[in-house]
Protein backbone atom coordinates (compact mmCIF):
# COMPACT_ATOMS: atom_id res chain seq x y z
CA UNK A 1 0.00 0.00 0.00
CA UNK A 2 1.28 3.65 -0.77
CA UNK A 3 1.03 5.89 2.20
CA UNK A 4 -0.96 9.02 0.89
CA UNK A 5 0.47 10.95 3.45
CA UNK A 6 3.94 10.42 2.34
CA UNK A 7 3.59 13.59 0.22
CA UNK A 8 3.57 15.34 3.29
CA UNK A 9 7.09 14.29 4.60
CA UNK A 10 9.10 17.14 3.51
CA UNK A 11 6.58 19.35 5.86
CA UNK A 12 6.47 17.11 9.31
CA UNK A 13 10.58 16.94 9.11
CA UNK A 14 10.81 20.91 8.85
CA UNK A 15 8.16 21.15 11.91
CA UNK A 16 10.13 18.40 13.74
CA UNK A 17 13.24 20.36 13.13
CA UNK A 18 11.89 23.64 13.95
CA UNK A 19 10.55 22.02 17.05
CA UNK A 20 13.33 19.80 18.37
CA UNK A 21 15.17 23.30 19.27
CA UNK A 22 12.12 23.67 21.94
CA UNK A 23 10.49 26.64 20.58
CA UNK A 24 6.47 27.14 21.47
CA UNK A 25 4.88 25.44 18.37
CA UNK A 26 4.06 28.97 16.86
CA UNK A 27 1.01 27.01 14.46
CA UNK A 28 -0.59 26.15 17.83
CA UNK A 29 -1.57 28.43 20.51
CA UNK A 30 -4.57 28.24 22.94
CA UNK A 31 -6.11 31.19 23.93
CA UNK A 32 -7.32 30.11 27.74
CA UNK A 33 -9.39 33.56 27.95
CA UNK A 34 -10.39 36.44 25.99
CA UNK A 35 -10.81 39.64 27.75
CA UNK A 36 -11.71 41.99 24.93
CA UNK A 37 -10.69 42.47 20.97
CA UNK A 38 -6.78 43.39 22.51
CA UNK A 39 -6.08 41.48 25.19
CA UNK A 40 -6.55 37.77 25.92
CA UNK A 41 -4.99 35.20 28.07
CA UNK A 42 -2.48 32.79 26.53
CA UNK A 43 -0.19 29.88 28.66
CA UNK A 44 -1.57 32.00 31.42
CA UNK A 45 -0.18 35.15 30.44
CA UNK A 46 -1.88 38.44 29.70
CA UNK A 47 -1.34 38.82 26.26
CA UNK A 48 -1.70 41.68 24.23
CA UNK A 49 -3.73 40.68 20.62
CA UNK A 50 -1.74 41.87 17.98
CA UNK A 51 -2.53 39.61 14.87
CA UNK A 52 -6.24 39.23 14.85
CA UNK A 53 -7.69 41.04 11.70
CA UNK A 54 -10.15 42.42 14.27
CA UNK A 55 -9.65 45.84 12.71
CA UNK A 56 -12.65 47.74 14.17
CA UNK A 57 -12.57 45.54 17.77
CA UNK A 58 -16.08 44.59 17.21
CA UNK A 59 -16.02 41.80 19.15
CA UNK A 60 -17.07 42.23 22.42
CA UNK A 61 -19.34 45.54 21.24
CA UNK A 62 -22.19 45.59 24.00
CA UNK A 63 -25.04 46.16 20.93
CA UNK A 64 -23.54 43.45 18.97
CA UNK A 65 -23.10 40.97 21.80
CA UNK A 66 -27.00 41.96 22.81
CA UNK A 67 -28.06 40.97 19.38
CA UNK A 68 -26.63 37.86 19.20
CA UNK A 69 -28.12 36.63 22.30
CA UNK A 70 -31.58 38.02 21.46
CA UNK A 71 -31.04 36.03 18.32
CA UNK A 72 -29.98 32.96 19.90
CA UNK A 73 -32.80 32.98 22.36
CA UNK A 74 -35.39 33.93 19.68
CA UNK A 75 -34.55 31.43 16.56
CA UNK A 76 -32.13 29.11 18.74
CA UNK A 77 -28.42 28.21 17.87
CA UNK A 78 -28.55 26.93 13.86
CA UNK A 79 -30.68 27.07 10.94
CA UNK A 80 -29.41 22.66 10.25
CA UNK A 81 -29.98 23.91 6.28
CA UNK A 82 -29.23 25.56 3.22
CA UNK A 83 -30.00 28.62 2.58
CA UNK A 84 -31.74 27.90 -0.73
CA UNK A 85 -34.10 25.12 1.27
CA UNK A 86 -34.78 25.62 5.17
CA UNK A 87 -31.68 27.82 5.86
CA UNK A 88 -32.78 31.57 5.23
CA UNK A 89 -34.53 32.93 8.20
CA UNK A 90 -35.33 37.12 8.89
CA UNK A 91 -32.23 37.45 9.90
CA UNK A 92 -29.92 36.04 7.19
CA UNK A 93 -32.12 38.82 4.77
CA UNK A 94 -31.84 41.26 7.30
CA UNK A 95 -27.79 41.21 7.21
CA UNK A 96 -28.18 41.15 3.02
CA UNK A 97 -30.53 44.58 3.77
CA UNK A 98 -27.28 45.99 6.15
CA UNK A 99 -24.37 44.84 3.42
CA UNK A 100 -26.79 46.78 0.34
CA UNK A 101 -27.02 49.86 2.55
CA UNK A 102 -23.31 49.75 3.64
CA UNK A 103 -21.88 49.29 0.26
CA UNK A 104 -24.92 51.28 -1.64
CA UNK A 105 -25.57 48.30 -4.02
CA UNK A 106 -28.35 46.57 -5.47
CA UNK A 107 -27.74 43.11 -4.10
CA UNK A 108 -25.83 41.41 -1.22
CA UNK A 109 -25.61 37.50 -1.05
CA UNK A 110 -24.43 36.21 2.26
CA UNK A 111 -21.83 32.84 2.48
CA UNK A 112 -21.01 30.81 5.49
CA UNK A 113 -17.12 31.94 5.32
CA UNK A 114 -15.25 34.50 3.21
CA UNK A 115 -13.35 31.47 2.02
CA UNK A 116 -16.72 29.54 0.29
CA UNK A 117 -17.82 33.43 -1.21
CA UNK A 118 -14.55 33.44 -3.40
CA UNK A 119 -14.51 29.58 -4.19
CA UNK A 120 -18.27 30.19 -5.25
CA UNK A 121 -18.59 33.62 -7.20
CA UNK A 122 -14.94 32.66 -9.33
CA UNK A 123 -16.11 29.20 -10.05
CA UNK A 124 -19.38 29.94 -10.94
CA UNK A 125 -18.78 32.95 -12.95
CA UNK A 126 -15.79 31.63 -14.67
CA UNK A 127 -15.78 28.57 -16.66
CA UNK A 128 -13.41 25.87 -18.90
CA UNK A 129 -13.41 28.42 -21.46
CA UNK A 130 -12.94 31.28 -19.48
CA UNK A 131 -10.22 33.49 -18.96
CA UNK A 132 -9.12 34.84 -15.20
CA UNK A 133 -6.03 36.95 -15.02
CA UNK A 134 -5.29 37.64 -11.88
CA UNK A 135 -2.35 38.74 -9.11
CA UNK A 136 0.00 36.93 -8.61
CA UNK A 137 0.08 36.88 -4.61
CA UNK A 138 -3.88 36.50 -4.58
CA UNK A 139 -5.32 34.72 -1.68
CA UNK A 140 -5.71 30.48 -1.39
CA UNK A 141 -9.37 31.07 -1.96
CA UNK A 142 -9.05 33.16 -5.16
CA UNK A 143 -7.12 30.13 -6.38
CA UNK A 144 -9.19 27.46 -5.53
CA UNK A 145 -12.10 29.21 -6.90
CA UNK A 146 -10.45 29.62 -10.16
CA UNK A 147 -8.90 25.38 -9.78
CA UNK A 148 -12.74 24.49 -8.92
CA UNK A 149 -14.05 26.44 -12.11
CA UNK A 150 -11.42 24.66 -14.59
CA UNK A 151 -11.20 27.92 -16.33
CA UNK A 152 -7.51 29.02 -18.05
CA UNK A 153 -5.82 30.69 -14.90
CA UNK A 154 -3.68 33.58 -16.03
CA UNK A 155 -1.30 35.22 -13.26
CA UNK A 156 0.51 38.42 -13.42
CA UNK A 157 3.72 39.94 -11.33
CA UNK A 158 2.22 41.62 -7.97
CA UNK A 159 0.46 45.08 -8.26
CA UNK A 160 1.85 45.29 -12.23
CA UNK A 161 -0.36 47.40 -14.23
CA UNK A 162 1.47 47.25 -17.75
CA UNK A 163 1.58 42.86 -17.07
CA UNK A 164 -1.90 42.85 -16.44
CA UNK A 165 -2.75 45.50 -19.51
CA UNK A 166 -0.52 42.87 -21.62
CA UNK A 167 -2.40 39.79 -20.89
CA UNK A 168 -5.75 41.32 -20.73
CA UNK A 169 -4.96 42.05 -24.37
CA UNK A 170 -3.59 38.67 -25.91
CA UNK A 171 -6.16 37.07 -24.64
CA UNK A 172 -8.30 35.31 -27.61
CA UNK A 173 -11.15 37.29 -28.85
CA UNK A 174 -14.74 36.28 -27.94
CA UNK A 175 -13.37 34.82 -24.59
CA UNK A 176 -14.95 35.45 -21.08
CA UNK A 177 -12.78 37.84 -18.87
CA UNK A 178 -12.74 38.20 -15.06
CA UNK A 179 -9.83 40.32 -13.71
CA UNK A 180 -9.59 39.59 -9.78
CA UNK A 181 -7.79 41.38 -7.69
CA UNK A 182 -7.45 42.52 -3.87
CA UNK A 183 -7.98 45.97 -2.10
CA UNK A 184 -5.28 45.13 0.26
CA UNK A 185 -2.99 42.37 -0.02
CA UNK A 186 -2.82 40.27 3.59
CA UNK A 187 0.47 39.17 3.91
CA UNK A 188 2.74 42.65 3.28
CA UNK A 189 -0.41 45.17 4.14
CA UNK A 190 0.40 46.45 0.89
CA UNK A 191 -2.94 48.48 -1.13
CA UNK A 192 -3.21 47.75 -5.02
CA UNK A 193 -3.14 49.98 -7.61
CA UNK A 194 -7.17 49.79 -8.73
CA UNK A 195 -8.11 53.16 -10.22
CA UNK A 196 -5.72 51.79 -13.14
CA UNK A 197 -5.99 48.31 -12.89
CA UNK A 198 -10.17 48.48 -13.19
CA UNK A 199 -9.80 50.91 -16.16
CA UNK A 200 -7.47 48.65 -17.39
CA UNK A 201 -9.50 45.89 -16.63
CA UNK A 202 -12.66 47.64 -18.31
CA UNK A 203 -10.90 49.12 -21.50
CA UNK A 204 -10.32 45.95 -22.39
CA UNK A 205 -13.84 44.49 -21.98
CA UNK A 206 -13.23 42.01 -18.75
CA UNK A 207 -15.34 42.20 -15.80
CA UNK A 208 -13.70 43.01 -12.00
CA UNK A 209 -13.91 41.36 -8.86
CA UNK A 210 -12.02 43.13 -5.97
CA UNK A 211 -11.41 41.31 -2.74
CA UNK A 212 -12.37 43.92 0.10
CA UNK A 213 -11.69 41.36 3.01
CA UNK A 214 -8.50 43.85 4.53
CA UNK A 215 -9.97 46.87 4.34
CA UNK A 216 -13.83 47.12 5.22
CA UNK A 217 -14.52 49.08 7.70
CA UNK A 218 -11.87 51.51 7.84
CA UNK A 219 -10.44 52.66 4.57
CA UNK A 220 -12.66 55.02 1.82
CA UNK A 221 -15.05 57.89 3.48
CA UNK A 222 -17.67 55.13 4.22
CA UNK A 223 -15.59 52.12 5.04
CA UNK A 224 -16.24 50.53 1.73
CA UNK A 225 -12.37 49.96 0.85
CA UNK A 226 -9.70 50.63 -1.63
CA UNK A 227 -11.97 50.50 -4.27
CA UNK A 228 -13.61 53.59 -2.94
CA UNK A 229 -10.86 55.23 -1.67
CA UNK A 230 -9.43 55.19 -5.24
CA UNK A 231 -12.87 56.58 -6.72
CA UNK A 232 -12.94 53.27 -8.77
CA UNK A 233 -16.30 51.47 -6.55
CA UNK A 234 -18.80 51.76 -9.51
CA UNK A 235 -16.37 50.07 -11.97
CA UNK A 236 -16.26 46.96 -10.05
CA UNK A 237 -18.46 44.36 -10.97
CA UNK A 238 -18.10 42.39 -7.66
CA UNK A 239 -16.92 43.27 -4.00
CA UNK A 240 -15.88 40.22 -2.22
CA UNK A 241 -15.62 40.39 1.62
CA UNK A 242 -15.84 38.78 5.26
CA UNK A 243 -17.87 38.97 8.60
CA UNK A 244 -14.45 37.53 9.86
CA UNK A 245 -12.25 40.67 10.35
CA UNK A 246 -13.90 44.21 10.49
CA UNK A 247 -17.41 43.01 11.48
CA UNK A 248 -15.95 40.59 13.96
CA UNK A 249 -17.72 37.29 13.73
CA UNK A 250 -17.24 34.86 10.59
CA UNK A 251 -19.26 34.68 6.99
CA UNK A 252 -18.30 36.06 3.64
CA UNK A 253 -20.38 37.78 1.52
CA UNK A 254 -20.67 39.20 -2.26
CA UNK A 255 -22.19 42.65 -3.03
CA UNK A 256 -23.05 43.63 -6.62
CA UNK A 257 -25.29 45.57 -8.87
CA UNK A 258 -25.38 43.52 -11.86
CA UNK A 259 -29.14 43.14 -13.05
CA UNK A 260 -29.09 38.89 -13.17
CA UNK A 261 -27.29 38.68 -9.79
CA UNK A 262 -29.63 36.94 -7.85
CA UNK A 263 -29.56 34.12 -9.88
CA UNK A 264 -25.81 32.82 -8.11
CA UNK A 265 -28.42 31.46 -5.86
CA UNK A 266 -29.52 28.74 -7.64
CA UNK A 267 -26.59 27.80 -9.35
CA UNK A 268 -23.28 28.53 -6.94
CA UNK A 269 -22.42 25.15 -5.17
CA UNK A 270 -20.32 26.30 -2.44
CA UNK A 271 -23.70 28.85 -1.67
CA UNK A 272 -26.19 26.18 -2.01
CA UNK A 273 -24.57 22.92 -0.49
CA UNK A 274 -23.55 24.09 2.17
CA UNK A 275 -25.70 24.95 5.54
CA UNK A 276 -26.17 28.69 6.80
CA UNK A 277 -24.82 31.12 9.14
CA UNK A 278 -26.57 30.60 12.97
CA UNK A 279 -29.32 33.03 13.63
CA UNK A 280 -27.10 34.65 15.99
CA UNK A 281 -24.14 35.04 13.87
CA UNK A 282 -26.31 37.04 11.11
CA UNK A 283 -27.45 38.86 14.02
CA UNK A 284 -24.26 40.09 15.10
CA UNK A 285 -23.34 40.79 11.77
CA UNK A 286 -26.07 42.66 10.82
CA UNK A 287 -25.76 44.66 13.79
CA UNK A 288 -21.94 45.47 13.68
CA UNK A 289 -22.35 46.61 10.28
CA UNK A 290 -24.49 49.13 10.83
CA UNK A 291 -22.00 50.23 13.24
CA UNK A 292 -19.61 50.21 11.27
CA UNK A 293 -21.26 52.91 8.73
CA UNK A 294 -21.22 55.84 11.29
CA UNK A 295 -17.56 54.66 12.56
CA UNK A 296 -15.25 57.80 11.27
CA UNK A 297 -13.83 58.29 14.97
CA UNK A 298 -12.56 54.55 15.08
CA UNK A 299 -10.94 54.74 11.33
CA UNK A 300 -8.94 58.04 12.35
CA UNK A 301 -7.27 56.12 15.54
CA UNK A 302 -6.67 52.89 13.75
CA UNK A 303 -4.76 55.05 10.70
CA UNK A 304 -2.43 56.86 13.80
CA UNK A 305 -2.28 53.46 15.30
CA UNK A 306 -1.02 52.07 12.52
CA UNK A 307 1.48 54.89 10.98
CA UNK A 308 2.98 55.24 15.04
CA UNK A 309 3.38 51.17 15.08
CA UNK A 310 4.95 51.22 11.60
CA UNK A 311 7.74 54.43 12.47
CA UNK A 312 8.48 52.68 15.61
CA UNK A 313 9.42 49.67 14.34
CA UNK A 314 11.06 51.42 11.68
CA UNK A 315 13.26 53.30 14.29
CA UNK A 316 14.06 50.65 16.03
CA UNK A 317 15.57 48.88 12.84
CA UNK A 318 13.12 46.13 11.93
CA UNK A 319 12.74 46.10 8.18
CA UNK A 320 9.25 46.42 7.17
CA UNK A 321 6.70 45.07 4.01
CA UNK A 322 5.82 48.38 2.93
CA UNK A 323 7.95 51.92 2.88
CA UNK A 324 4.92 53.86 4.41
CA UNK A 325 1.34 52.40 6.91
CA UNK A 326 -0.89 51.36 3.63
CA UNK A 327 -3.29 49.91 5.88
CA UNK A 328 -3.77 48.22 9.33
CA UNK A 329 -1.43 45.21 8.72
CA UNK A 330 2.29 46.02 9.43
CA UNK A 331 4.53 43.09 8.09
CA UNK A 332 8.11 42.38 9.90
CA UNK A 333 10.38 40.79 7.19
CA UNK A 334 12.45 38.02 9.23
CA UNK A 335 15.57 36.83 7.90
CA UNK A 336 14.84 33.44 7.83
CA UNK A 337 11.98 31.01 9.42
CA UNK A 338 14.10 29.73 12.11
CA UNK A 339 14.75 33.50 13.46
CA UNK A 340 11.58 34.01 12.72
CA UNK A 341 10.21 31.66 15.16
CA UNK A 342 12.30 32.75 17.52
CA UNK A 343 11.25 35.85 17.71
CA UNK A 344 8.19 34.87 17.62
CA UNK A 345 7.94 33.29 20.76
CA UNK A 346 10.23 35.93 22.37
CA UNK A 347 7.27 38.06 21.86
CA UNK A 348 4.97 35.70 22.95
CA UNK A 349 6.89 35.65 25.91
CA UNK A 350 6.93 39.74 26.24
CA UNK A 351 3.16 39.64 26.24
CA UNK A 352 2.44 39.93 22.65
CA UNK A 353 0.90 37.83 19.64
CA UNK A 354 1.70 38.64 15.96
CA UNK A 355 0.89 36.34 13.36
CA UNK A 356 4.05 34.02 12.18
CA UNK A 357 3.99 33.37 8.38
CA UNK A 358 5.85 31.74 6.50
CA UNK A 359 5.99 30.06 2.72
CA UNK A 360 4.08 29.14 0.69
CA UNK A 361 1.43 31.30 2.01
CA UNK A 362 3.96 34.39 1.69
CA UNK A 363 5.11 35.99 -1.33
CA UNK A 364 9.22 35.53 -2.39
CA UNK A 365 9.95 33.15 0.01
CA UNK A 366 9.42 35.10 3.16
CA UNK A 367 9.22 34.54 6.47
CA UNK A 368 6.82 37.00 7.97
CA UNK A 369 5.82 38.75 11.75
CA UNK A 370 2.37 40.02 10.81
CA UNK A 371 0.98 42.80 13.26
CA UNK A 372 -2.49 43.73 12.61
CA UNK A 373 -3.77 46.76 14.61
CA UNK A 374 -6.95 47.19 15.83
CA UNK A 375 -9.23 50.45 16.29
CA UNK A 376 -9.70 49.45 19.93
CA UNK A 377 -5.55 49.48 20.78
CA UNK A 378 -5.14 52.72 22.68
CA UNK A 379 -2.35 54.21 22.71
CA UNK A 380 -1.18 53.14 25.64
CA UNK A 381 -0.91 49.49 24.23
CA UNK A 382 1.03 50.97 21.11
CA UNK A 383 4.10 51.98 23.33
CA UNK A 384 3.98 49.16 25.21
CA UNK A 385 4.01 46.83 21.74
CA UNK A 386 7.02 48.56 20.55
CA UNK A 387 8.62 47.72 23.74
CA UNK A 388 8.31 44.68 23.34
CA UNK A 389 9.64 44.49 20.08
CA UNK A 390 12.61 46.53 21.10
CA UNK A 391 13.11 43.73 23.82
CA UNK A 392 12.18 40.55 21.70
CA UNK A 393 14.79 41.81 18.94
CA UNK A 394 17.27 42.18 20.94
CA UNK A 395 17.35 39.47 22.57
CA UNK A 396 16.96 37.34 19.26
CA UNK A 397 19.23 39.51 17.76
CA UNK A 398 17.11 40.85 14.71
CA UNK A 399 17.89 44.32 15.66
CA UNK A 400 20.79 45.59 17.72
CA UNK B 1 4.12 27.25 -40.11
CA UNK B 2 6.55 28.35 -37.80
CA UNK B 3 10.15 27.40 -37.81
CA UNK B 4 10.87 24.68 -34.87
CA UNK B 5 14.57 25.50 -34.45
CA UNK B 6 14.26 29.25 -34.07
CA UNK B 7 11.31 28.89 -31.65
CA UNK B 8 14.07 26.73 -29.84
CA UNK B 9 16.45 28.74 -29.90
CA UNK B 10 14.69 31.58 -29.06
CA UNK B 11 13.55 29.57 -25.46
CA UNK B 12 17.54 28.69 -25.00
CA UNK B 13 18.19 32.29 -25.05
CA UNK B 14 15.52 33.25 -23.05
CA UNK B 15 16.25 31.11 -20.30
CA UNK B 16 20.31 31.82 -20.35
CA UNK B 17 20.17 34.73 -17.94
CA UNK B 18 17.52 33.23 -15.58
CA UNK B 19 20.15 29.65 -15.99
CA UNK B 20 22.20 30.36 -12.46
CA UNK B 21 23.05 27.00 -12.18
CA UNK B 22 24.45 27.05 -15.26
CA UNK B 23 22.73 23.42 -16.51
CA UNK B 24 23.65 22.34 -19.95
CA UNK B 25 20.61 22.95 -21.96
CA UNK B 26 18.78 20.54 -24.32
CA UNK B 27 15.28 19.34 -25.40
CA UNK B 28 15.13 17.10 -21.97
CA UNK B 29 15.98 19.69 -19.63
CA UNK B 30 12.90 20.09 -16.97
CA UNK B 31 12.43 23.60 -15.46
CA UNK B 32 11.52 22.42 -11.87
CA UNK B 33 14.02 19.53 -11.31
CA UNK B 34 17.23 20.55 -13.81
CA UNK B 35 16.77 24.51 -12.96
CA UNK B 36 15.19 24.51 -10.06
CA UNK B 37 13.46 27.74 -10.57
CA UNK B 38 11.15 29.03 -7.98
CA UNK B 39 8.11 30.58 -9.05
CA UNK B 40 9.02 34.18 -9.39
CA UNK B 41 11.36 32.83 -11.52
CA UNK B 42 8.94 30.96 -13.50
CA UNK B 43 6.86 33.75 -13.68
CA UNK B 44 9.19 36.44 -15.18
CA UNK B 45 10.34 33.31 -17.30
CA UNK B 46 6.77 32.75 -18.58
CA UNK B 47 6.35 37.02 -19.26
CA UNK B 48 9.10 36.73 -21.24
CA UNK B 49 8.35 33.97 -23.32
CA UNK B 50 4.78 35.17 -23.42
CA UNK B 51 6.28 38.72 -24.89
CA UNK B 52 8.48 37.27 -27.35
CA UNK B 53 5.91 34.96 -28.68
CA UNK B 54 3.02 37.38 -28.13
CA UNK B 55 0.82 34.01 -27.01
CA UNK B 56 -0.76 33.56 -23.19
CA UNK B 57 0.68 30.41 -21.53
CA UNK B 58 -1.85 29.64 -19.16
CA UNK B 59 -1.31 28.40 -15.30
CA UNK B 60 -3.10 25.06 -16.60
CA UNK B 61 -1.21 24.79 -19.85
CA UNK B 62 2.42 25.53 -17.56
CA UNK B 63 0.95 22.68 -14.99
CA UNK B 64 1.80 19.97 -18.15
CA UNK B 65 4.63 21.63 -19.45
CA UNK B 66 8.24 20.21 -17.95
CA UNK B 67 10.73 19.96 -19.90
CA UNK B 68 12.17 22.67 -22.55
CA UNK B 69 10.90 20.57 -25.56
CA UNK B 70 7.28 20.19 -24.35
CA UNK B 71 7.38 24.18 -24.14
CA UNK B 72 8.75 24.40 -27.76
CA UNK B 73 5.96 22.06 -28.62
CA UNK B 74 3.13 24.15 -26.86
CA UNK B 75 4.54 27.40 -28.42
CA UNK B 76 4.58 25.52 -31.89
CA UNK B 77 0.98 25.09 -31.30
CA UNK B 78 0.40 28.04 -30.14
CA UNK B 79 1.83 29.95 -32.85
CA UNK B 80 -0.04 27.94 -35.51
CA UNK B 81 -3.34 29.04 -33.82
CA UNK B 82 -3.17 32.69 -34.33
Amino acid sequence: MTDLFSKFDPLIEQRAALLESGITDPFNLVMEKVESPTVAICNGRRTILLGTYNYMGMTFDSDVIAAGKKALDEFGSGTTGSRVLNGTYAGHKAVEEALKEFYAMDHAMVFSTGYQANLGLISTMAGKDDYIVLDIDSHASIYDGCALGKAQIVPFRHNDIEALDKRLKRIPEGAGKLVVLEGVYSMLGDVAPLKEMVAVSKANGAMVLVDEAHSMGFVGEHGRGVAEAQGVIDDVDFIIGTFSKSVGTVGGFCVSNHPKFEILRLVCRPYVFTASLPPSVVATAATSIQKLMDSADKRAHLWENSKRLHAGLRQLGFQLGTDEPQSAIIAVIMPDLKKGAAMWEALLDEGLYVNLARPPATPAGMTLLRCSLCALHTSDQVGEILGMFAAAGRATGCIS
Amino acid sequence: MPDRKQTYATVVEIIEPLNGKNATITEATRFAADLEWDSLTVLDFVADIEDAFDVIISMNMQAEIETVGQLVDALQRLQEQK
